[in-house]
């Protein structure tokens, strides 16, 4: 046994372990995506052309490379139906979580700010509810919203409406389906960040002449910008490619880059255009991701 | 209990108390503090002596009492407000903020011009010689550097009142030590008035001009470091300044310079003097290093001369400390300077020695 290993065996197998899991399950799967979106769609099963067969030989494999061609994307940037659902979904998922933080900061610091032992019961305030399944949260929601649903019925009670108004299938249903779903994604990571705060700095702060509004935006603030920034993603990332609230909840006029997708699948049959909508959606996904990654490191670099 | 400083009081702290829920943090405490002194708060933990530092700072509100600051009273002043500073315990430094950015912070809010600012920065920056690493953000500095960007960034409003809360206590020996001198050059250059927290009172007595003793809440004793350990007023002052050999006895005879003090457990003690205030039950309270201790029997009626055993001995480096059990059944505990390398006179555990003491090293208390 060589006495200058570092690394048992165990250990290095951990170490390489986040890669070996995202070679097979992120790396090979899109492997497969992407070459589907390079095919064109088929009355087949699989429904599309070329399919790689191992058995076939060097020159059938040649044959099928040289069939496999970017048309899908082309087709993708020359319609608008998917131009207009990248930029709803980019829309949507913008908007949901600028509204994801303003209301999810407020409510994280409040939670800060609780006595101790009161933190632990409002932590399961936020999670409790994801116990329910998600599905039928929404489905809940279809009830309240609906036209003689929970909501109309308290406003004509109250006497706020004279007769119901139209909820279900509008953008503000979305919304609120979105940002309901998606809240505990944004209060941890900020609760998290916020209950960790020193307040021994605040009162640095009020020491060296900061009043307690100066303080938090001095102070509180900055500090909780990497909270901010993972909340943020956590939201802004699914969001984007969120299909069940919007098909449940939204109108159907317009629709966001999952709805176009599933469309594509399983209503067309069109794997092949389905498949480069993905892809395009990750590439598009990868922007905020890279943005995120820069802004880390220049943070880290300037320590 | 007012303890008046010599010169006009600059901090006039009027019987204020603090609780917390049933528990009495600081019990009706008085104290007037003069400019330009050097003040520690000296006590065991629990005993209130950050409490009342919270409350100059106004971190704490008074349940009762004032604090005078130049003749205002800045009891219920909110701190952001007030003209006074602290050096938090493990520094507080902002994070995101450069050594530059901690510093200038307080001007920044005390809205001082631009070029103002660079200046006081700056100055303080070379007062404390972090020259270099104005640029640096707290975790690129070791905590002796952190400590001075604190010091830096706490005098940089030039506060009339600088609190210290443990400045040092994050620090290793050797450093706590080099940095307890540069703080006192610090305030002596400035002329500031400083009053630091600490439990370590060798701490206090090396910075201090001044020490207040706290035990429960409340000032036991406020003195200068030397009348502090050679004059302690109370048997608990004795105890916790120090170390001290404590013999319970009754005041036999009162002559003016020549007190004598019946024990049980060691004879008769004389000291050469007894506050008038005592009763006859008292305490006779010797200072380790105040005995001398010898292999030579001698005479047993040489005054405060003593025969015992020796016990144990330890050796310390500077000093040695041995225990005696007196014939009478008294433990003294002794220290003796290693004045030269060879111990010649090396002590043996067991063997008869022989301690004494002059009566003017007696401090008598009330039991």
């Amino acid at each position: 046994m060589s006495g200058r290993r570092i690394f048992t065996r165990p250990a290095r197998l951990a170490a390489i372990a986040p890669y070996l899991w995202m070679a097979l399950f992120f790396l090979v799967p899109f492997g497969f995506v992407l070459k589907i979106a390079l095919s064109q769609t088929a009355i087949a099963q699989p429904p599309y052309v070329p399919v790689f067969d191992l058995a076939a030989g060097w020159e059938a494999f040649k044959a099928g490379l040289s069939a496999l061609s970017f048309d899908n994307f082309k087709l993708l940037a020359s319609d608008d139906l998917y131009i207009f659902s990248y930029v709803r979904s980019l829309v949507v998922a913008v908007t949901s979580t600028a509204i994801l933080l303003l209301i999810g900061y407020p409510v994280a610091y409040g939670m800060s700010r609780l006595p101790q032992r009161w933190q632990p019961i409002a932590m399961m305030l936020v999670i409790v509810p994801f116990w329910t399944s998600f599905l039928i949260r929404i489905y809940a929601w279809i009830n309240v919203l609906q036209h003689d649903g929970l909501l109309n019925k308290a406003l004509l009670a109250l006497g706020i409406i004279d007769k119901p108004l139209v909820w279900l299938s509008t953008d503000a249903a979305m919304y609120l389906g979105i940002v309901y779903s998606y809240f505990p994604f944004m209060i941890l990571p900020l609760y998290a960040t916020l209950s960790k705060m020193d307040d021994a700095l605040l009162e640095a702060a009020a020491d060296l002449g900061a009043s307690r509004l100066k303080a938090f935006w001095l102070v509180t603030f900055p500090l909780s910008l990497p909270g901010i920034g993972a909340g943020v993603l956590l939201c802004f990332i699914p969001i984007v490619g969120e299909f069940v609230i919007p098909d449940l909840l939204a109108g159907s006029d317009r629709m966001m880059i999952g709805q176009t997708l599933w469309l594509e699948f399983f209503t067309n049959k069109d794997w092949p255009v389905a498949s480069a909508i993905a892809v395009v959606l990750l590439v598009v996904l990868l922007v905020p991701l890279l943005i995120y990654e820069k802004l880390q490191r220049r943070h880290l670099e300037q320590r | 209990m007012t303890v008046g400083a010599a010169k006009t009081p600059l901090l006039r702290i009027g019987s204020v108390v603090k609780r917390f829920g049933g528990f009495t943090a600081v019990d009706d405490l008085s104290l007037d503090i003069a400019a330009g002194e050097f003040f520690a708060l000296l006590g065991p933990s629990g005993c209130g002596k950050t409490t009342l530092l919270r409350m100059l700072a106004g971190f704490e509100t008074p349940d009762a009492g004032a604090i005078h600051l130049d003749g205002a009273d800045i009891a219920h002043v909110l701190p952001h407000e007030r003209p006074v500073n602290m050096m938090f315990q493990n520094y507080a430094l902002f994070p995101h903020l450069t050594v530059e950015g901690n510093i200038a912070f307080g001007l920044k809010r005390a809205g001082l011009p631009k070029d103002e600012i660079a200046a006081r920065v700056a100055e303080v920056v070379a007062l404390v010689r972090l020259e270099g690493l104005e640029k640096r953000r707290p975790d690129q500095l070791s905590g002796g550097q952190r400590q001075r960007v604190a010091l830096a960034r706490s005098l940089a409003r030039r506060p009339r009142v600088l609190l210290l809360d443990e400045p040092l206590a994050a620090l290793d020996k050797k450093l706590r030590e080099s940095t307890q001198a540069e703080l006192l050059d610090v305030q002596r250059r400035l002329g500031m008035t400083f009053i630091i927290v600490t439990h370590d009172q060798e701490e206090a007595m090396t910075v201090a001009d001044r020490i207040g003793v706290m035990n429960k809440g409340r000032l036991v004793q406020v003195a200068p470091p030397r009348e502090l350990y050679e004059a302690p007023n109370s048997r608990w002052i004795a105890g916790f300044v120090g170390d001290i050999n404590l013999i319970e006895g009754q005041v036999a005879a009162r002559q003016a310079g020549h007190f004598t003090i019946a024990t049980e457990h060691a004879g008769t003690i004389v000291a050469s003097h007894v506050p008038s205030t005592a009763t006859s039950n008292v305490c006779a309270a010797i200072r380790p290093e105040k005995i001398r201790i010898s292999k030579e029997a001698s005479g047993e009626s040489a005054v405060n001369t003593f025969s015992g055993n020796l016990t144990s001995t330890g050796f310390l480096g500077g000093v040695s400390v041995y225990a005696v059990k007196l014939d009478g059944g008294a433990v003294l505990r002794v220290a003796a300077a290693n004045a030269t390398r060879a111990s010649a006179d090396g002590f043996v555990v067991g063997q008869r020695v022989t301690v004494s003491f002059a009566p003017d090293d007696v401090v008598v208390l009330d039991r």
